[in-house]
C-alpha cells in the first residue's frame, strides 16, 4: 500500500493514499464519510451534478477490498448522504454495493449525522460505534476521549511549497485521536486549522496530506490557514 | 448643413443644437434618417464624436413628436456606471427642450422596490446591463414590459461581441425580436477591422449578407499622432518594468497638461507608479487607478481627472471604457500594446475634439515589443486592425438563457431553436448541439438518465417544456450572469481602510513578514483574517514578492504576423533604433532570421543540457500549450524534456538530449489524441470548466446565508470535473469547457494554425551556442530559477553573461553598452 504509518496505543496502522485506513492486525479496513447518492440529492433540489459519484466512490473502495482482502471493512458513518439515498441509488449501484458487502465477512455501517439508520437491505451490521482492542471507532469526534478514530469532519490541510500552496483532504492524528479523511468523490474538506477541527485536536498534532496517489506527513506548525 | 437641404430634426431638436451652439454631425443625421426609415444601425466612430447622442437622437425625436407611455427605448452598456453616466447625460437634453421622457438605470445596484415599479411602469428610456435584461426577460410579465419597445441601443458593442456576455446579450436581443418584432437595433462602436461581424451580431437573422442593419461611419478625427520612445537610455533584453524609460517618460508628463500612462497588468501599474514618484521631483499629482483599488479610491482618482487636478494617472484596462477625459493631451503606452485596435482605443482616450490629433507616446519595454511597437504603429497608420475570427457562441450561456426563456414562459424547443439561432454567435449552432444543452438543462443530460425524476424542465401536455417549480427560478436568479473571476481577497491595512481586492492565489503564495507592491504602497503581509489579508506598511527597500501577474493579453495574430514580416525583411529595419538592428543583424550572421511564414527552431547546448528554441510568434497562451504538447512527445522520444518557458514570442523547451526530426516534432498529429490528454489533465481546463459549471448553475455562485468562498467552489468544482472526465467524457458541459479552452487559456485554435501554416517550412538550425535572437527568452529561464523574486540588477547580470556567450566576439557586452 502507497501510505505512511503510525501507531496508535500499540495498534500498527496503515493511512493510505487514497483516504482509507488499514489495520493488518485485525485485517479491518476503514473508511469514513462516503456520501454516497450526494450527487442525486442536490439533483433533487434542481442542482445536476453528475451522478457518477456513487460509482466512482464505490470502484475505489472496490479496488481498495481487491487489494488487502480485509476481513472487515468499517464505514465509519455519513455512508449515505440523505436518508433517501437508497431510494435514488442506480440499479447497477445497488448491485455494486451487494455485491462488495457480500464479499467482506463483516461489514460494519456505523451511523453518523446524515444516515442515524443506514438504508437496510445492502447487508452489513449497523453499530453506533465499535470498540477494537484498544481504540474506539466512532463517527463523530468526542472532546477529552482518546484511543479514538472518527470521521464527520473532513479534513484537509494546506501546505505552502515554493511558489505554491497546495491543499488537499488529510488524516488529522495528535497521539489521543485519529480524524480520517471523506473517502467520498464528492466530499470537500474542512482545514484542520479551522477551529471545528484544531478544537478537537491537542495543541500539537500531525498530519498525513494525500497528493498525487502519496501521503507527507506534516506537523501542524506548517500548515497554512485559509 | 445646407439651407436648402430639409433637416430631419424637428424644429425643437434643431432648436436646441443652435441653443447649444451645435451643428448636429452628419453620422447623427444619419442615425436619424435609419430611424425614419425603421432601419437597424452600426455606427461606428471615434469616440468624443458624440455618438452617444447620435444613438439616443432618432428616440428623442419620436417620443418629443409622439408623447407615449411604456418602455420605448432600451439602452445596454457593459458597465453600470457607464448605464449610470449615460442617463445622467442624457437627462440635459431631455430636460433643456423640456421632452415628456422619464429616463432610468436598472442595474444590480438598483433597489427591489424601484425594480418592480420599473416592471409596472417602465420608463421610456431605461439604461441597464446585459445580466440585468436577462433577468427581466425571465419574467411571466417580460411580454407585457417590451411588447411595445420600438429601439434597443447595445453600447461599446465592440467590447461586448465575442464574448460570455455578448452571448447573453445576443441572446437576449433574439428574445426581444420577438417580443417586440418592430423595434430597431442599433450598436454603437469603436472603430473595428471587421464591421461585418457586428452587422452580424446586430441583424435580427445573424447575419451581414442579410443587410438588414445599415453601416454609418462618423467621420475620423484627425489621425493619430504615434511616437515610439528612442530611449537615450539601453534597451533591456528582457522584463517588463521599463525601469530604464521612466525619467523619460516624467519628462513628457512634465511637458504636457494631463497624461494618461497605460500599462498592460496591474504589477506593472504598480511599479511604474512607484517609480515616477521616486524621480518626482517636482511633486506632481500622479495617481494611479486600477481594476484592484477599492471602488471608493478608483472613484476620487476618477473625479480628481474630471476636475482637472492630475497631471498624470498610471491605469491598466479599467480605463479603458467609458469615461470621457476631455483634458487628456498625451497617452502613453508602456510595454506594446498587443493588439492594433487595443492601440487605437487607448489612443482615442487622449484630446476627444476631433479636429486636434490625438498624441500618443509608445514605451517598449524590452527589445522584441519594440518590433512589436513599430508593427502596431504600422498597422495603425494603415488602419489595418485586428480581427479574430468569431467565436460561436458558449453552450453555457445558452444553457443559461433556456432556463431563463423557461421561467418566463412555456416554450417549443422548435420555436426556440429558430430564435436562438437567429442569434449571431449562435447561426451555426446545429439541432443536435442545441436538444444537447436542452437535456442537460431539463434532466442534467447524463448518460446514465438517472435524473429524469428531478427534471427542471418539464413537458407539458401542449408539447412546451416549462419549469417545474417556483424554486427552479429562483435558482436561476441568483445564477443569471456570465462574469466569473478569481477568487478575490480584500486588502486591509493593520486595523485600517481597505486598498483594494488581490486574487486569492496571489496571497496564497506569500509567508507572513513578505513584502509586496500595492495600492502604490510598500506593505508588508502579516497574516489573513476574517477572509482579509491583513498588512502594514512596509517600509523601505526593494519588495520581496514584485507584486502581482494577471491581466495579461496575448499577442493578436494579425500583428504578429507583422512582427514576423518585419524581423523576416532587413528592408524593414530602417526605422528601428541601432540597439535592436544590430541585433538582428548579428541574428542573420550567427544564425539565420525567422522567415515570414514559416518557423526557425534553433537548438543548441547550453550549462549540460540541450535547448531547443521555437520563434513561432502566435502568444503567450499558444506557445504554452505548444510547450505542453512537445514535451510531452519528447519525453515519448526519450529525449529527457526538463522544462519549457512561453513568451508571447517565443518558446523554449530544454532537455537531456536534443530532438533531430523537427518536422516530426511539430507534426500536427499532436493536436489529437496527446492535446485531449494534456487539455483533460491541465489545471487551465479546471478553471475553465468551473466557470462553465456556475454559468450553467452546476455550482451556485452563492447561496442564501452562507457565503461559499472562492476555493470552496474550486475545490468542489474539481471533484465534479474529475467524475465526470471519467465517467462521461462525451457531456455537454465538458464539451462547452473544450471549447472555451479551445479559444481561451490553451489558444488551441492559433496553435493549429500555426502547426498547418509552418508544415514543411520549418528551418532547423543547429548551433554552437545560444543566438542573440534566443537571449531574452533564455533570460525568462533565469526569472523562473529564482521564484519571481528576481531584481533586475539580477537580471541585468545574467543578460550580461548571455549576451556574452551569444557574442564572444564582442567582449563582453561592449557592443551594447
Amino acid at each position: 500500500m502507497v501510505g505512511s504509518s503510525i501507531e496508535f496505543r500499540g495498534a500498527a496502522l496503515r493511512l493510505d493514499a487514497s483516504g482509507a485506513l488499514w489495520w493488518p492486525g485485525e485485517r479491518t479496513l476503514v473508511v469514513a464519510d462516503l456520501h454516497l447518492e450526494k450527487g442525486s440529492a442536490f439533483a433533487a433540489r434542481g442542482r445536476m451534478l453528475p451522478p457518477y459519484d456513487t460509482r466512482a466512490t464505490l470502484d475505489r473502495l472496490a479496488r481498495l477490498v481487491e487489494r488487502v482482502s480485509p476481513e472487515r471493512v468499517l464505514c465509519l458513518g455519513d455512508s449515505f448522504h440523505d436518508r433517501r439515498a437508497a431510494g435514488r441509488m442506480e440499479a447497477g449501484d445497488v448491485e455494486r454495493l451487494l455485491g462488495l458487502t457480500e464479499r467482506v465477512a463483516d461489514w460494519v455501517w456505523v451511523t453518523g449525522n446524515h444516515d442515524p439508520e443506514p438504508p437496510e437491505g445492502f447487508g452489513g451490521r449497523v453499530v453506533e460505534e465499535m470498540v477494537l482492542g484498544p481504540l474506539v471507532f466512532r463517527h463523530e469526534a468526542v472532546k477529552g476521549a482518546v484511543g479514538e478514530v472518527s470521521g464527520h469532519l473532513h479534513p484537509a490541510a494546506a501546505v505552502l511549497v515554493p511558489g505554491r500552496r497546495v491543499r488537499e483532504r488529510c488524516f488529522a492524528f495528535d497521539g489521543g485521536k485519529l480524524i480520517l479523511p471523506a473517502f467520498g468523490a464528492f466530499t470537500g474538506g474542512l482545514n484542520v486549522l479551522s477551529p471545528a477541527v484544531a478544537g478537537m485536536l491537542a495543541p500539537r498534532f500531525e498530519v498525513h496530506l494525500l497528493a498525487r496517489g502519496k501521503v507527507h506527513r506534516f506537523p501542524s506548525g506548517r500548515l497554512s490557514p485559509d | 448643413m445646407d439651407e436648402g437641404v430639409p433637416s430631419p430634426l424637428p424644429p425643437k431638436v434643431a432648436g436646441w443644437f443652435r441653443a447649444r451652439g451645435w451643428v448636429p454631425h452628419p453620422h447623427q443625421l444619419a442615425m436619424v434618417e435609419a430611424a425614419v426609415a425603421g432601419d437597424s444601425a452600426l455606427l461606428i466612430a471615434p469616440t468624443g464624436g458624440g455618438k452617444t447622442l447620435a444613438g439616443f437622437l432618432p428616440s428623442l425625436i419620436e417620443l418629443a413628436e409622439r408623447p407615449r407611455e411604456g418602455l420605448h427605448t432600451l439602452y445596454i452598456s457593459p458597465l453600470k456606471a457607464l448605464a449610470v453616466d449615460i442617463q445622467r447625460n442624457l437627462e440635459e437634453p431631455v430636460a433643456e427642450m423640456r421632452l415628456p421622457i422619464r429616463t432610468e438605470t436598472r442595474t444590480g445596484d438598483t433597489p427591489e422596490s424601484k425594480r418592480r415599479r420599473q416592471r409596472a411602469h417602465p420608463p421610456q428610456i431605461l439604461m441597464t446591463t446585459p445580466e440585468s435584461l436577462a433577468l427581466l426577460l425571465s419574467y411571466a410579465d417580460a411580454e407585457k414590459i417590451f411588447r411595445h419597445l420600438r429601439c434597443v441601443i447595445v453600447d461599446e458593442l465592440h467590447a461586448l461581441a465575442g464574448t460570455k456576455r455578448g452571448d447573453l446579450l445576443a441572446l437576449g436581443l433574439a428574445r426581444l425580436g420577438r417580443l417586440a418584432s418592430g423595434a430597431r437595433r442599433v450598436g454603437l462602436s469603436a472603430t473595428v477591422a471587421e464591421p461585418d461581424q457586428l452587422l452580424a451580431w446586430l441583424s435580427k437573422t445573424g447575419r451581414a449578407e442579410s443587410g438588414d442593419v445599415r453601416l454609418v461611419t462618423g467621420r475620423a478625427g484627425a489621425s493619430a499622432e504615434v511616437e515610439i520612445l528612442e530611449t537615450r537610455e539601453r534597451l533591456p533584453w528582457a522584463g517588463h518594468r521599463a525601469a530604464h524609460a521612466l525619467g523619460e517618460v516624467y519628462e513628457r508628463i512634465r511637458g504636457h497638461r494631463t497624461t494618461l500612462v497605460f500599462v498592460n497588468t496591474r504589477a506593472q501599474a504598480e511599479m511604474v507608479f512607484q517609480e515616477l514618484w521616486r524621480i518626482n521631483e517636482d511633486g506632481l499629482p500622479i495617481a494611479l487607478h486600477h481594476g484592484s483599488l477599492a471602488a471608493e479610491q478608483r472613484r476620487k482618482v476618477e473625479a480628481a481627472m474630471a476636475a482637472g487636478k492630475l497631471r498624470a494617472v498610471v491605469a491598466t484596462s479599467s480605463l479603458d471604457l467609458g469615461i470621457d477625459w476631455a483634458a487628456v493631451d498625451l497617452v502613453v503606452q508602456i510595454g506594446a500594446p498587443k493588439g492594433a485596435s487595443r492601440l487605437v482605443q487607448r489612443i482615442g482616450r487622449a484630446n476627444h475634439r476631433l479636429d486636434e490629433p490625438s498624441r500618443a507616446l509608445l514605451v517598449p519595454t524590452n527589445r522584441f515589443e519594440v518590433l512589436e511597437c513599430r508593427a502596431a504603429v504600422d498597422a495603425v497608420r494603415a488602419m489595418s486592425l485586428d480581427g479574430e475570427r468569431p467565436r460561436p457562441g458558449g453552450l453555457d450561456v445558452l444553457a443559461q438563457h433556456m432556463l431563463g426563456m423557461a421561467c418566463a414562459e412555456p416554450f417549443l424547443a422548435d420555436e426556440l431553436y429558430e430564435e436562438v439561432v437567429s442569434a449571431a454567435p449562435y447561426a451555426g449552432l446545429g439541432r443536435d448541439e442545441f436538444d444537447d444543452v436542452l437535456d442537460f438543462v431539463a434532466t442534467g443530460g447524463y448518460a446514465l438518465g438517472a435524473y429524469e425524476r428531478f427534471r427542471r424542465l418539464v413537458v407539458r401536455e401542449d408539447g412546451r417544456m416549462a419549469v417545474a417549480g417556483p424554486a427552479v427560478a429562483r435558482q436561476y436568479r441568483m445564477n443569471v450572469g456570465t462574469i466569473t473571476q478569481e477568487a478575490m481577497l480584500r486588502v486591509r491595512m493593520n486595523r485600517g481602510p481597505v486598498l483594494g481586492e488581490v486574487e486569492e492565489y496571489f496571497i496564497q503564495g506569500l509567508t507572513p513578514g513578505d513584502t509586496f507592491v500595492f495600492a502604490g504602497q510598500l506593505l508588508k503581509f502579516l497574516g489573513v483574517r476574517e477572509m482579509e489579508a491583513q498588512v502594514a506598511k512596509g517600509g523601505q527597500g526593494e519588495p520581496k514578492v514584485p507584486a502581482y501577474a494577471g491581466g495579461r493579453l496575448p499577442l493578436t495574430s494579425a500583428l504578429a504576423e507583422r512582427v514576423r514580416a518585419m524581423i523576416a525583411d532587413p528592408g524593414c529595419w530602417d526605422g528601428l533604433p541601432e540597439d535592436v538592428r544590430e541585433w538582428l543583424r548579428l541574428q542573420r550572421w550567427r544564425s539565420v532570421l525567422p522567415e515570414r511564414d514559416g518557423l526557425l527552431v534553433e537548438t543548441f547546448p547550453r550549462g549540460g543540457k540541450r535547448f531547443l528554441v521555437a520563434y513561432a510568434f502566435e502568444g503567450r497562451n499558444a506557445h504554452q500549450t505548444l510547450g505542453m504538447l512537445l514535451t510531452r512527445r519528447m519525453e515519448r522520444m526519450g529525449l529527457g524534456p526538463l522544462g519549457f518557458v512561453a513568451t508571447d514570442y517565443v518558446l523554449a523547451v530544454w532537455s537531456l538530449r536534443s530532438p533531430k526530426n523537427m518536422d516530426a516534432l511539430f507534426d500536427q498529429d499532436m493536436l489529437g489524441d496527446d492535446l485531449e490528454a494534456w487539455m483533460d489533465e491541465s489545471s487551465m481546463l479546471r478553471r475553465t470548466f468551473r466557470n462553465v459549471a456556475l454559468i450553467t448553475g452546476v455550482i451556485d455562485r452563492r447561496h442564501p446565508g452562507q457565503e461559499k468562498t472562492g476555493r470552496q467552489v474550486t475545490f468542489s468544482s474539481d471533484l465534479i470535473y474529475d467524475v465526470l472526465r471519467k465517467h462521461d467524457p462525451g457531456h455537454v458541459l465538458l464539451r462547452a469547457t473544450r471549447a472555451d479552452a479551445a479559444g481561451g487559456l490553451t489558444d488551441v485554435r492559433r496553435l493549429s494554425d500555426l502547426l498547418a501554416r509552418v508544415k514543411g517550412r520549418i528551418t532547423h538550425k543547429e548551433l554552437e551556442r545560444i543566438s542573440p535572437l534566443a537571449v531574452p527568452v533564455i533570460l525568462e529561464i533565469g526569472r523562473e530559477k529564482v521564484d519571481g523574486s528576481a531584481t533586475d540588477e539580477l537580471l541585468e547580470q545574467a543578460a550580461n553573461e548571455l549576451v556574452a556567450e551569444a557574442m564572444p566576439e564582442f567582449g563582453d557586452g561592449g557592443l551594447f553598452n
